[in-house]
């Protein structure tokens, strides 16, 4: 279960606010893609979500219980970039959170534990199409590869929410594909809760039962900082028909893949 | 013609002018001694190899005939016993205080100022205290290469650690980590390539503290050799032991750079050829 509820969220940086009176209740099992401009607060919303920075105002709830106040292993990341430990190989990276886990003082496993906790990430990297690779380092991947990587990485400890800082930003369109159908695969076999940040509309509707619009609502031209953006459109694409209805009127309808593979019309 | 900047020595070329000025500066001096001994054939300052040869012989291969000892051995014994434990010393404390200063924000706040500081102290002019509190003998050298090099190696780990991706941190939190188990599986194995690297930078400073404080108080040791003979100009056994000295620096940075690329493969993983 991971039902997150955001109350009355305010963040402030010196000078500027960036985020102002955000709520949201994000039922367990929701993909959520969070779309807004550039600068608007969407790393910082996810960086209050991992526990990595403090809300000035407001608060969040994991399953009715406050967020411990740091990173902790029931949130898993994948940032855009610097996700993976240049000097483990592959499979090291991947059992790492085993290795947290199992080994208080050293940190490492040995023997009959260390071999199945491999075993357990050789099936993970297996999906991910990693299986070839377990002996390289990073930075012998590519960089598709890589993202690859920190999401198998992410998964290894089942967190009960997963949050992507535009995981896909600097992949092609064939290898996008590839991971769009990944994630979505894992998503449904785990039951996570995800937040994806991405620039790429197409990509949230794609992937997202839920896309979460960031705006500025207000703006004072004498002080760009005096307001934060608010979550402008807070769009439930269960009903995907429901949704391509409504984006038809908006115009120019294009081809794109949903998550069972059907084409649909979407922006 | 193509211009300067794009033609390429070959193999060869590489090894030809590498050479040159070695070659250069060898028959600089056998030409200048030379003409110095055809002068004077007493001259003391531009000894001939041969000489030179001569005096290696006597300090390194034959007993000294008041102590039975090789004195050249005995001196570089004691020079790299105490590079060795100064470095040693120097490098531990660092690693143990870099990492701590540049992950652990309550360190960072409490040692960068004091720290910053006591890096800019000139450790030469400290060097008479060591001698009052510590003695004439091996602990106030050993404390003098510490004193000199740990500032530098301490802000330099600092400094690295710091620039570890913040990502890289986050991610090892909610990967489960404690705050231990994240210096000893991810700070540690990446910082220990750098210190080493900075061990490298830091061994000519070591040397220079070395010599220095052999030179002012000690009994033995190549700096002490130096500046014992150097009051009947003996160039034939300085001009041996200062290319000595300079090969044995070179040699231990050599080998520090073959640990690193022999133990942290990953660094080189990635860059060109593999
Ligand atoms: N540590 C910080 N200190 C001060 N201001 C910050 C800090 N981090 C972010 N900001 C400010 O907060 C605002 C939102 O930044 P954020 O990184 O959340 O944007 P974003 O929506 O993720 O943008 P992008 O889509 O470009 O990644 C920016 O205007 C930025 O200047
Ligand atoms: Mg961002």
């Amino acid at each position: 279960m991971s039902h997150v509820s955001v109350r009355g969220l305010w963040k402030e940086y010196p000078g500027q606010v960036v985020l102002e009176r955000v709520d949201l209740e994000i039922p367990s099992g929701e993909f959520c893609a969070l779309v807004g401009p550039s600068g608007c607060g969407k790393t910082t919303f996810l960086r209050m979500l991992l526990g990595q920075e403090r809300p000035t105002r407001g608060g969040i709830l994991l399953d009715g219980r406050p967020l411990v106040a740091e990173p902790g292993p029931d949130r898993g990341v994948v940032f855009q970039r610097y996700s993976v430990f240049p000097h483990l190989t592959v499979l090291e990276n991947v059992i790492l959170g085993r290795e947290f886990e199992g080994s208080r003082f050293l940190g490492r496993l040995f023997g009959a534990r260390r071999r199945a906790a491999e075993e357990e990430a050789k099936g993970i990297l297996a999906a991910v199409g990693l299986g070839d690779h377990l002996r390289k380092y990073p930075a012998e991947l590519s960089g598709g590869m890589q993202q690859r990587l920190a999401i198998a990485q992410a998964l290894i400890l089942k967190p009960k929410v997963l949050l992507l800082d535009e995981p896909f930003g600097a992949l092609d369109a064939g290898t996008k594909a590839q991971m769009y159908e990944l994630l979505l695969r894992l998503w449904s076999e785990r039951k996570m809760t995800v937040f994806m940040v991405t620039h790429d509309l197409k990509e949230g509707f794609t992937l997202a039962t839920r896309v979460l619009a960031f705006d500025r609502v207000r703006v004072d031209p004498t002080d760009p900082g005096a307001y934060g953006a608010r979550i402008t459109y807070d769009l439930l694409l269960t009903e995907k028909t429901a949704v391509q209805a409504r984006l038809a009127t908006a115009g120019r309808p294009r081809e794109t893949q949903d998550r069972h593979g059907t084409q649909v019309a979407a922006l | 013609m193509r211009r300067i900047i794009n033609r390429r020595p070959g193999r060869g070329g590489i090894v030809f002018w590498g050479a040159l000025p070695f070659l250069g500066a060898a028959a600089l001096y056998a030409v200048a001694s030379a003409l110095r001994l055809a002068e004077n054939p007493n001259d003391k300052l531009l000894p001939p190899l041969s000489a030179m040869a001569a005096a290696v012989a006597r300090i390194a291969f034959t007993p000294d005939p008041r102590t039975g000892d090789y004195l050249m051995w005995a001196d570089t014994l004691a020079s790299l016993h105490r590079l060795g434990l100064g470095l040693g010393v120097a490098t531990a404390a660092a690693l143990v205080i870099g990492i701590a200063m540049g992950l652990i924000p309550y360190v960072r706040a409490g040692l960068s100022p004091f720290v910053a500081i006591l890096s800019m102290v000139p450790p030469m002019a400290v060097l008479p205290v060591l001698f009052i509190v510590f003695g004439l003998d091996e602990l106030s050298k050993v404390v003098l290469i510490v004193v000199g090099v740990t500032p530098f190696l301490i802000r330099d780990l600092a400094m690295r650690t710091g620039e570890l991706p913040a990502e890289q941190i986050v991610k090892a939190q909610t990967l489960g980590g404690s705050t231990w188990q994240i210096v000893l599986r991810v700070v540690l194995p990446q910082m220990l390539p750098r210190l080493v690297d900075a061990v490298r930078l830091s061994l000519g400073p070591a040397w220079l503290f070395l010599i220095s404080a052999e030179a002012i108080a000690a009994t033995e040791g190549l700096g002490y050799r130096i500046f014992l003979v150097r009051r009947y100009l003996a160039m034939d056994v300085i001009l041996p032991y200062v290319a000595w000295i300079t090969l044995l620096a070179f040699v231990s940075d050599y080998l520090l750079r073959l640990f690193n690329a022999r133990c942290f493969p990953w660094l080189k993983a990635g860059k060109g050829s593999a």
